[in-house]
């Protein structure tokens, strides 16, 4: 008797999920994409020869992320920068 | 007269109506195909094309046809008395809204899926839809303009709905958080989600929210129509899932409980109409003008609404499971719509204590504030049936049409972002293809319209319902259209489609010449230009539909196409 009940619970839950998503599924399909798309773009541009414009933002950013660059590197273990062309110390 | 006979016959009509003339329209005119396959199992990809349990579709088409139009349009008509109004949503919904939406969706998905826009260019040609795009784009301005008003005249009404209106976007930014950043299921959030709507609306009546008289010499109402497009303007940029979605899936949730809420309180409550069944003093006295034709466009949504077309095509027929649940998801999801309209007449003509009540209300101007006389009555009904205190009932009942009518402008000033986007792919024009730009070309218009129409955002504004009528009205003509060449392509009978067809655009061109008149008189020559703009395109429209359907009959197909423009709808998928 529980069992059909639960089931039944589970098949109402799964039918208002479904109510929820259906409507919007393309659109959040396509969102995401999107967003797959250009941080693809970020991760692979420079190994196919595309400058990867996020850098010249980063290094805008330099002088914010300076102190906590620093932080990072020594908590993970290593004593000095561990990028050639960002030296902090 | 018992509000309930009025209930329990209007109800029976649309079980009538579903289970005979939805029949016969299925069986014999669309002959709907059990083996047909759709293109939801076509083009599968678990995206777009998904085939969908015929309830969940139902849901979904029911939810997103029906707002806050089917309550604004059938409270103001009942100024010529509840039985023009009432006949008119129960034989609209069976013969005019039933068979447009099942014939939208029957007609989509015997083409891939195809959007109206996109049958319209191929059905009548690229005349066909320029028309098209003219037509929805003027009906987006006008429902963004005239949900504005509409929630700012409740706003003020009803101050007490003011808090819970608002709390609602926290609610759900926060339930579209935790399903898609979290993976929480919907069960917990949902269940939360309500409660605070509901705690928000108990509290609302404890903090009502006035605006002073004059905010830099602006009046209240026109503070809150500026707030409501700020806000219109933010959400439609929001990725759907942050806000649109959560706030959909409330706002479906709220229209089940408030139609429970109505029904069982009339149910229980047996109130009196006291509205008189015709009221010839609305036209001689009142000022309203004559009911032949501005009832046929007064009420749209609730009897016939073009809106339900673009929602049937291109969205839900993606997701037919089968040919035969076009019945089920097309012509029930009308009748759905119509049950949310009945339940405004009954509001709007029972809720009163009196007669006199009544004509005070609605003898003070021609259109009357429809949305308020369905909240303020509808809780008096409420009150009765089920005992909830009368604040509570206005409050419940005014966060619902606000929310769908917050919901409406939400999506509108999105797809009116969508075509003016389009517009400056196809014109080379860059500014406007910009998100930001194109949003703020598609607020700065409706603000535009909704401050000329009512001088500053006031109830007055409500002027231009009718004309949103008319466009919702020109819009459903259109899709009758392709679905009677489609027909007839079949050599199927015709008459069940051209007959709504011709009724509609004959009310259509006979509301505009009455409103074109009163606008000339009344000095409103801003509405005057828009009156003509829709008149030109219920001409075209016309011609369209005669050429098209001569030309058929001949056997010839459409013109060739001569550009390719992406329907809103497509550019809506594609963006």
């Amino acid at each position: 008797m529980l069992q059909v009940v639960l089931e039944k619970l589970r098949a109402l839950g799964s039918l208002v999920r479904e109510f929820y998503i259906a409507p919007h599924r393309g659109v959040v399909a396509r969102e995401k994409r999107d967003e797959d798309d250009l941080f693809m773009l970020l991760v692979f541009s420079e190994m196919m020869g595309i400058p990867n414009p996020a850098s010249y933002y980063t290094l805008e950013m330099q002088p914010i992320l300076y102190e906590r660059f620093h932080d990072w590197h020594t908590r993970m273990g290593m004593e000095k920068s561990p990028l050639e062309g960002f030296r902090c110390c | 007269m018992s509000a309930i006979l009025l209930a329990v016959i209007g109800l029976l009509g649309f079980l009538t109506g579903y289970q005979v003339y939805s029949r016969f329209i299925s069986e014999k005119v669309f002959k709907l195909d059990p083996e047909f396959r759709t293109p939801s199992h076509e083009f599968e990809d678990g995206v777009d094309y998904v085939p969908t349990n015929k309830f969940v579709l139902w849901g979904h088409h029911f939810t997103s046809v029906a707002g806050a139009a089917p309550i604004v349009g059938p409270a103001i008509a009942v100024v010529w008395g509840w039985l023009p109004a009432f006949l008119w949503v129960v034989l609209g919904t069976i013969f005019f809204a039933g068979v447009h939406d099942a014939g939208a969706l029957w007609a989509s998905s015997r083409n891939k899926a195809k959007s109206i826009g996109a049958l319209a260019e191929d059905i009548i040609g690229p005349r066909g839809r320029s028309v098209f795009m003219i037509v929805i784009f003027l009906l987006l301005l006008m429902v963004n303009a005239v949900f504005a008003i509409v929630i700012a005249n409740l706003f003020l009404s009803t101050p007490s709905s003011v808090f819970a209106a608002w709390a609602v976007i926290p609610i759900a930014v926060t339930i579209g958080f935790l399903v898609y950043r979290r993976g929480v299921g919907l069960g917990i959030p949902s269940v939360v989600g309500i409660v605070l709507l509901y705690l928000a609306m108990w509290g609302g009546q404890y903090m009502p929210v006035v605006l002073p008289e004059s905010v830099v010499g602006l009046g209240a109402a026109s503070v809150w129509v500026l707030l409501l497009f700020v806000y219109a303007a933010v959400a439609s940029i929001l990725p759907v899932w942050v806000l649109l979605q959560p706030r959909d899936y409330i706002n479906g949730l709220q229209l089940f409980v408030a139609l429970a809420v109505v029904y069982a309180a009339v149910l229980i409550g047996n109130p009196q109409v006291v509205a008189p069944a015709w009221n010839g003093a609305a036209a001689s006295e009142w000022g309203a003008p004559s009911l032949i034709p501005l009832l046929f466009v007064t009420i749209a949504c609730g009897a016939i609404s073009g809106f339900h077309g673009l929602v049937s095509s291109g969205t839900t027929s993606k997701q037919l499971n089968k040919e035969t649940d076009v019945r089920f998801v097309g012509f029930l999801g009308a009748t759905g719509e119509g049950t949310l309209a009945l339940a405004a007449i009954i509001a709007a003509t029972a809720g009163f204590a009196s007669l006199a009540d009544w004509s005070a209300f609605y003898s003070a101007g021609f259109p009357a504030d429809g949305t308020t006389a369905f909240v303020q009555g509808g809780a008096q009904i409420v009150n009765q049936g089920l005992g909830l205190p009368v604040l509570f009932s206005q409050t419940l009942l005014a966060v619902m049409a606000v929310l769908f009518a917050a919901t409406t402008m939400d999506t509108g000033v999105r797809l009116q972002r969508y075509i003016i986007q389009e517009w400056g792919e196809i014109y080379n024009i860059p500014a406007l293809k910009g998100r930001l730009v194109a949003t703020l070309v598609a607020v700065g218009s409706c603000i535009a319209l909704a401050f000329g129409a009512g001088g500053g955002g006031g109830s007055g504004g409500l002027i231009i319902w009718p004309l949103f009528g008319t466009t919702n009205q020109l819009l459903a003509g259109l899709t009758l259209l392709i679905i009677s060449i489609l027909l007839l392509q079949r050599k199927r009978a015709i008459r069940y489609t051209v007959v709504p067809l011709a009724f509609i655009l004959v009310a259509a061109t006979w509301a505009l010449i009455i409103q074109l008149r009163g606008f000339y008189e009344s000095g409103q020559y801003f509405l005057m230009v828009l009156d003509v703009l829709i008149l030109g395109a219920t001409i075209m429209v016309a011609l369209e539909a005669i050429s098209a359907l001569q030309r058929t009959r001949r056997g010839g197909g459409p013109p060739a196409p001569t550009t390719k423009e992406p329907s809103p709808a497509e550019t809506a998928r594609s963006s």
